[in-house]
């Protein structure tokens, strides 16, 4: 049985969507909650319309069922389990009622999913953005963590909570410690034990004190607070929110250091630009989104003078005085990480990566198979050993305080920015499966840009006709932040008053549109949902809006650079630097 | 004479990590393959699996570090970008201290590649004004 929430398989990951398929034929139940009608809500035995923003009533309802009709698992609440009684009484007010008046799902069906996520032998959990790119983010995970918890659903086959990664690195970035407040493996910076294993290697005294996460960023830049910003492969003013909002920051920075492989929109703002290898021009490893460490091997070499971005941060460590980065090889970073956490990575070898087809962590030692499923046991990460219950109140600033008081470690979540008179619809976005991101790659990809060329904003056929709107049209989205025009595409998989665009176009970026307002524990923006504006334009209009962007993202700038590149390597040759 | 070179490695793009095989002849990526026997994809792949290499080989790879020198891109010698970041993040430093700087880390890199930039900022600059787009 999989529980499909605030993800899109088969256009974000199409061979995870084909696994829930296959699963799905081999005769797997299926709920899909999305506001919007996927290919893969079309294959589910229930599909709830869930309107975008409003996860946490429906599994708060969905807990509720399980709850009153007994079906949840009450010999692992009693042993494993802290804070039952507390969820359960915090879930009274969530009946299938009034769920239905909140978000319009009708009770028998509530009722039925709740009946049919309970009764599994093994239920798991697929959510992606959908579920964690809201001001109440965190809220919405812990909802589902409830949901599993108290069914027993977790350390065991086929059942589990998966969150879905996005990026083909962005687990391990997290592994290695690429935070601001945790070092490799997820040690807190602030113990002081942690620092002084890593102290030791480095043979430095680190600082204590957790950075800032990176949605703060352009406001501390505007405040005089961060003066130096080094980005590594990212094109940050079309995959962040609000694109005025960092192009203004990033304008505004006194020192702009970025690593690309192109000179894309967000390079061109920068003051010293490095040429990295990419993915197929060094050897490396990764971890998918089940923690499945891989290796990447050296396909090709890297173009001119162009260099790993190890190599690049060990130079300039050099430059600054520190020679604790001389590395020579990947595999030697590789061993560093293994010796300073060898409880997570310990016995996962360059040696045995080219040999097996990956390998999950925790992997503390060489004869170690790897974990493929976690809390295998019912073993939790908390003081007591037992998995830990959080009632989650939505949107409900009536109850704020009574709520609080009555129970202390609840989580109150609010929605950041609601569609109003001005701004009557709901605006989501999204990746669509033949681009990634904001096509720094794919772009450069003739058959990709074939099959999608240009952007299209997805509206319901409903309010379409009301606004004069048909397939094709030029439309104009705006928002408090920005405005951008498209074609528009007229479908019936988006529910009313709700439309939906990717950020794959500089031409239309969505990230013109979104808002910063983010979640207060994980700072992750609210990109899921924003009010919006939605009005028909003339081709006129629209090329008017484009010549505009051409004016922001500065196209020529990339031209001119290149040309320079090239007479250049035809003055010097084609020397490769060591 | 024609060289080409049948190479298992993983997809750089989302999360799933499926196994690839790379075609490559003569130093350049011609074609890419599913590995059959791999548990995440199972001898398939996605459309971006299959034809989202272009960019490798894209003429407009920068080939050189480059210096914006009176708004215009000037492409420089490693050793000349080197020291002018390099002094110019010591003087930050030492002016408004280590919290005044900020590296991010990447989704789209290596591991190697990202630990070598939370290090960087950690043990050179003294920071840990450091994180990766997961947030975002």
């Amino acid at each position: 049985m999989l529980l499909i929430i605030g993800y899109n398989p088969t256009q974000g990951h199409p061979m995870v969507g084909r696994h829930i398929i296959k699963a799905r034929e081999r005769g797997a139940k299926l709920i899909v909650v999305d506001p919007r009608k996927t290919e893969i809500a079309d294959k589910a035995d229930i599909y709830l319309q869930v309107p975008v923003g409003y996860n946490i009533p429906l599994i708060n309802g969905i807990i509720h069922v399980i709850i009153q009709e007994n079906l949840y698992d009450r010999e692992f609440v009693q042993n494993h389990v802290e804070g039952f009684e507390d969820l359960a009484r915090s879930v009274e007010e969530y009946t299938p009622a009034c769920v239905e008046k909140l978000t319009g799902i009708p009770q028998k069906e509530l009722v039925e999913a709740a009946r049919l996520y309970a009764r599994a032998k093994a239920a798991a959990i697929f959510w992606g953005m959908g579920v964690t790119q809201f001001t109440c983010g965190t809220a919405n995970v812990v909802t589902l963590s409830n949901l599993a918890v108290i069914t027993g659903n977790l350390g065991r086959p086929g059942a589990g909570l998966c969150p879905v990664r996005g990026q083909n690195n962005v687990q391990g970035g997290c592994d290695v410690g690429g935070l601001p407040n945790v070092l490799t493996g997820y040690l807190p910076v602030a113990s002081e034990a942690n620092r002084a294993r890593f102290e030791k290697e480095w043979k430095v005294r680190l600082s204590p004190k957790p950075g800032l996460v990176k949605t703060k960023i352009p406001d501390a830049i505007l405040r005089g607070e961060i003066r130096a910003l080094e980005v590594m492969a990212e094109n940050t003013i079309l995959t962040d929110p609000d694109t005025n909002h960092m192009i203004h920051a990033l304008e505004n920075i006194e020192l702009f250091v970025i690593h690309e492989l192109f000179l894309t929109e967000t390079a061109r703002l920068a003051h010293v630009v490095f040429p990295a290898a990419c993915w197929a021009e060094e050897v490396g490893t990764q971890v998918n989104t089940e923690r499945r460490v891989q290796l990447l091997r050296k396909l090709v070499d890297p173009p001119g003078e162009a260099r790993p971005n190890w190599w690049i941060f060990g130079a300039l460590a050099r430059k600054m005085g520190y020679q604790g980065m001389n590395y020579s090889s990947s595999r030697e970073i590789w061993d560093e990480i293994r010796r300073l956490v060898p409880e997570m990575f310990g016995g996962i070898s360059y040696a045995r990566l080219e040999q097996e087809k990956g390998i999950q962590w925790p992997c503390p030692a060489e004869d170690h198979p790897g974990t493929p499923i976690l809390h295998v046991g019912a073993k939790f990460a908390t003081p007591s050993g037992k998995a830990v219950l959080r009632p989650v109140f939505f949107d409900s600033a009536r109850l704020r305080e009574e709520a609080l008081r009555e129970f202390p470690n609840a989580l109150l979540a609010t929605l950041g920015e609601l569609p109003d008179q001005e701004y009557p619809f709901s605006l989501i976005t999204v990746r669509r499966v033949y681009h990634y991101n904001a096509r720094a790659m794919t772009g450069r990809s003739w058959p990709l840009n074939v099959v999608a060329p240009h952007e299209l904003i997805e509206i319901n056929a409903g309010d379409a006709a009301e606004l004069g709107i048909q397939d094709g049209d030029m439309i104009k989205l705006s928002t408090r932040r920005g405005y951008v025009a498209a074609r528009a595409w007229v479908t019936e998989r988006v529910p009313r008053r709700t439309v939906i665009i990717s950020y794959h176009f500089w031409e239309a970026s969505g990230n013109e549109l979104t808002t910063t307002a983010s979640d207060p524990i994980t700072g992750t923006p609210q990109y899921k949902l924003a009010a919006v504006k939605v009005e028909k334009i003339s081709d006129q209009e629209a090329q008017a809006i484009r010549e505009e962007k051409r004016r922001k993202f500065k196209p020529e700038i990339e031209r001119e650079a290149v040309a320079a590149l090239k007479t250049k390597t035809k003055a010097t040759g084609t020397q490769r630097f060591d | 004479m024609q060289e080409t070179r049948r190479i298992p490695t993983v997809c750089p793009y989302c999360g799933a990590g499926c196994g690839l095989y790379v075609i490559v002849e003569n130093g350049r990526i011609v074609g890419v393959e599913p590995e059959p026997e791999h548990p995440v994809n199972e001898e398939e792949l996605c459309i971006k699996g299959y034809y989202g290499y272009h960019h490798v080989h894209d003429e407009n790879r920068l080939t050189s570090p480059l210096i914006k020198k009176d708004g215009k891109f000037v492409p420089v010698s490693w050793d000349e970008a080197l020291n002018y970041v390099a002094a110019r993040l010591t003087k930050i430093i030492r002016e408004h201290g280590p919290d005044a700087c900020y590296v991010t880390t990447s989704g789209r890199v290596t591991n190697e590649d990202n630990f070598a930039g939370m290090k960087f900022a950690r043990a050179v600059l003294g920071t840990n004004n450091v994180d990766v787009c997961a947030r975002v």
